[in-house]
């Protein structure tokens, strides 16, 4: 896991309307997307996007319905060409690709999961999940072996020959991301992948991903609109309203400092015992010379701290990572974050006011 | 003299109608009725008569009879007939030729051969032996009464004619559902298809060919079925579900891939419903283009009613019926298994 920068988004804009550079100029000079529409009928779905995605790691694009992730997921592969900006990818500017060069990244380089699952209908499992070397004219009895292990690895085996309408919603999703995983690329779009499953199954596609992740690290943009799978799949978070980026970094610092009353709503109503690691919250260097009540581990969520801890707020704990102390907890500072904080006021009166 | 003088008088154009009053040109039915009774053009208020091409006429004689009106039709018709002939004539032949080969081979392979050879080629497109019973009962009972010729030229004539249809108006159709100008072109013109009187195409056509030549009932015949198939293509390739075509562009498929890959096969359960009618419209057309020597059960449908023979007519048409059934029942049966096999 290296800290490359595998997807460059520079400065995108996308707006929809018949005199889009027109539009343009006006969004460049401050004009927002209600204003946009009444007066000059035009809709801006992005606005000065500039997004680093690492290699190897998942970057969440969360937002509202109607903020744009879905134009900005399409940007990445095209499906939708922007009115200005550039996407760089492993460094190639891809809006300067032709024809060939697109569907080359689009058969090699990149695949997609769909919140609909859009898998073929008239296709059996395996032919949906061959789909990648399909394309490219590779026969059926060629990429069976490889379709068959990329179906057996998310759960699906001996379905072969079922088609889509046959089998359940989370299995067509399965199916969906096998079709994605045949295609041995390295980055993975996941538009809403999960939203349309129900949330039990929910989870256990989540695991799936981050299962999956932990062994393949590809490139994974995935776009939800559910802060609680955000924050559960994210190592970069990205958070969109209508068009533009509010705020974007490490989901546990966007949790711990919400840069915008929009995002302090979006965080308020969350299980934070749940969602914080303790490494976000201990303290580097151990001050106190309390008694150590024990260790814990910096990836362990608050949750698991508050149980052994008993309830007791006297305590105190190491933070381990790999066998070695990176901090200390105290159960004091641990419980203080448990209470969302608006910067040095109060939060109410921040958010009134701002 | 004429309701209308007074315009051309009022305008001054007295002089660019001529002298008015009676000219040497011919006379129309009503110059004739008016001179027999002899009165004058003393018309009341109630009796005006609309300011039509013979009224107008009657007061000023430079404008012409309705009458100059369909003549000129016809002769500009025929001058551009034989231009006209030069390009369609070789351009039609393969199916004089087509349609000629098929009637002749119909006739010819004997009857023990051709009822099973239709027996099996439902049971491969139907999959149910319902199916092949009736076929085979019906065609049992048409040859017994001695109509078996008459059954195989008609079948002979749709089985040509569908299969021209389908082969233009399948690519006719994918061509609309790309592009919304070429769909905005042709949805007039498969409108007047649609509605013109099977009758009013024939017109034309028997100026063009000869009326020995089979093309002549083919052309009519293709012109009234192609419609429906043309129609549900385009219709079914719009209609293919978004999400699947962008997952197909997601994965990098070429247009030539999508369109056989995924738009047609999605689309083929409207595609098949519309050849389903287009078989149906040529069966109803076929028995109308007897009046043009199209052989088969129209014939004995004519005869029929021109000989008043009604035993014949109603007989004839019970066998119409019959092969509307079985046609009807086939290409439903193959679309219900590609509806089975979709969803
Ligand atoms: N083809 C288009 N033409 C015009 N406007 C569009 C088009 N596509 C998207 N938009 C507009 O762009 C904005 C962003 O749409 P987008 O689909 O990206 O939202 P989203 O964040 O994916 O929402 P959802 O969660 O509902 O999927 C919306 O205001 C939408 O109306
Ligand atoms: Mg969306």
């Amino acid at each position: 896991m290296s800290d490359d920068i595998k997807i460059r988004i520079r400065n995108l804009y996308k707006i929809f309307g018949d005199n889009p550079e027109m539009a343009l100029d006006h969004v460049k000079q401050g004009m927002g997307k209600t204003e946009l529409l009444a007066e000059h009928g035009h809709v801006l779905g992005l606005n000065d996007i500039n997004v680093d995605m690492p290699a190897g790691k998942t970057t969440v694009i969360m937002g509202l319905s109607g903020s744009g992730k879905s134009t900005l997921i399409r940007h990445l592969n095209r499906l939708i060409d922007p009115t200005a900006g550039q996407v760089l990818i492993d460094g190639d500017d891809i809006l300067s690709y032709n024809d060939k060069q697109l569907r080359d990244l689009r058969q090699h380089r990149m695949s997609m999961v769909f919140q609909k699952f859009a898998l073929f209908p008239h296709r059996t499992v395996l032919e949906n999940t061959g789909l990648a070397p399909s394309v490219e004219g590779e026969s059926k009895k060629k990429y069976a072996d490889e379709a068959r292990k990329w179906l057996a690895r998310v759960g699906l085996e001996g379905q072969d020959d079922q088609y889509p309408h046959q089998l359940s919603g989370g299995m067509q999703q399965r199916v969906g991301i096998a079709r994605a995983l045949t295609s041995n690329s390295d980055i993975m779009l996941m538009d809403e992948a999960f939203s349309a499953l129900d949330p039990l199954i929910r989870t256990d596609m989540q695991n799936l991903l981050i299962e999956l992740q932990a062994e393949l690290a590809k490139t994974v943009v995935f776009i939800t609109h559910d802060l609680d799978e955000s924050l559960k799949l994210a190592d970069h978070l990205v958070i969109l309203k209508d068009g533009f980026i509010v705020q974007q970094g490490e989901p546990q610092h966007i949790l711990l400092n919400p840069a915008d009353p929009y995002i302090e709503d979006f965080v308020s109503d969350i299980n934070r015992a749940r969602v914080l690691r303790t490494r976000s919250v201990m303290q580097k260097t151990g001050t106190g010379t309390k008694d150590i009540a024990g260790e814990v581990d910096h990836d362990a969520n608050l949750e698991s701290v508050i149980e052994a801890s008993g309830g007791d707020t006297n305590k105190c704990y190491r933070v381990m990572k790999n066998g070695e102390e990176v901090g200390i907890l105290d159960m004091r500072t641990l419980v203080r974050a448990l209470v969302p904080q608006g910067g040095s006021d109060d939060p109410e009166a921040a958010r009134r006011a701002g | 003299m004429a309701t209308y003088d007074f315009i051309f008088d009022k305008l001054g154009l007295r002089g660019w109608c001529g002298d008015g009053g009676s000219g040497d040109g011919p006379m129309s039915m009503a110059d004739l009725l008016g001179q027999t009774t002899g009165e004058d053009t003393a018309v009341s208020a109630w009796d005006t008569p609309f300011p039509s091409l013979d009224a107008l006429h009657d007061a000023c004689e430079t404008i012409p009879q309705s009458r100059d009106l369909t003549t000129g039709l016809e002769t500009g018709f025929l001058n551009i007939k034989d231009t006209l002939k030069i390009v369609v004539d070789p351009l039609t032949q393969p199916l004089s030729w087509a349609l000629n080969e098929m009637l002749w081979l119909m006739q010819a392979v004997p009857w023990w051969i051709m009822i099973p050879l239709l027996m099996l080629i439902s049971y491969a497109v139907g999959r149910s032996l319902k199916l092949v019973a009736l076929v085979a009962v019906c065609f049992g009972f048409l040859a017994f009464v001695d109509y078996y010729d008459y059954t195989m030229q008609t079948l002979a004539i749709i089985f040509v004619c569908a299969f021209i249809c389908v082969l233009l108006g399948v690519p006719i159709g994918i061509a609309m559902s790309r592009s919304d100008r070429t769909q905005r072109v042709m949805i007039p013109i498969l409108d007047m298809l649609q509605t013109l009187p099977p009758f009013v195409y024939l017109i034309p056509l028997i100026f063009l060919f000869s009326v020995t030549e089979p093309k002549l009932y083919g052309i009519a015949i293709i012109l009234y079925a192609i419609v429906p198939v043309v129609r549900l293509t385009d219709l079914g390739i719009r209609l293919v579900d978004q999400d699947v075509i962008e997952a197909a562009d997601a994965f990098g498929m070429t247009d030539r891939q999508k369109l056989f890959g995924v738009q047609i096969p999605l689309a083929l359960p409207n595609i098949m419903a519309g050849v389903n009618q287009t078989i149906m419209m040529s069966l109803a057309m076929v028995v109308i283009a007897s009046l043009v020597s199209a052989p088969g059960l129209g014939v004995l449908v004519l005869r029929g009613i021109r000989s008043l023979e009604l035993g014949v007519g109603l007989l004839s048409g019970l066998g119409i019926v019959l092969l509307a059934i079985i046609l009807d029942r086939v290409t439903k049966a193959a679309l219900a298994r590609i509806n089975a096999s979709q969803n």
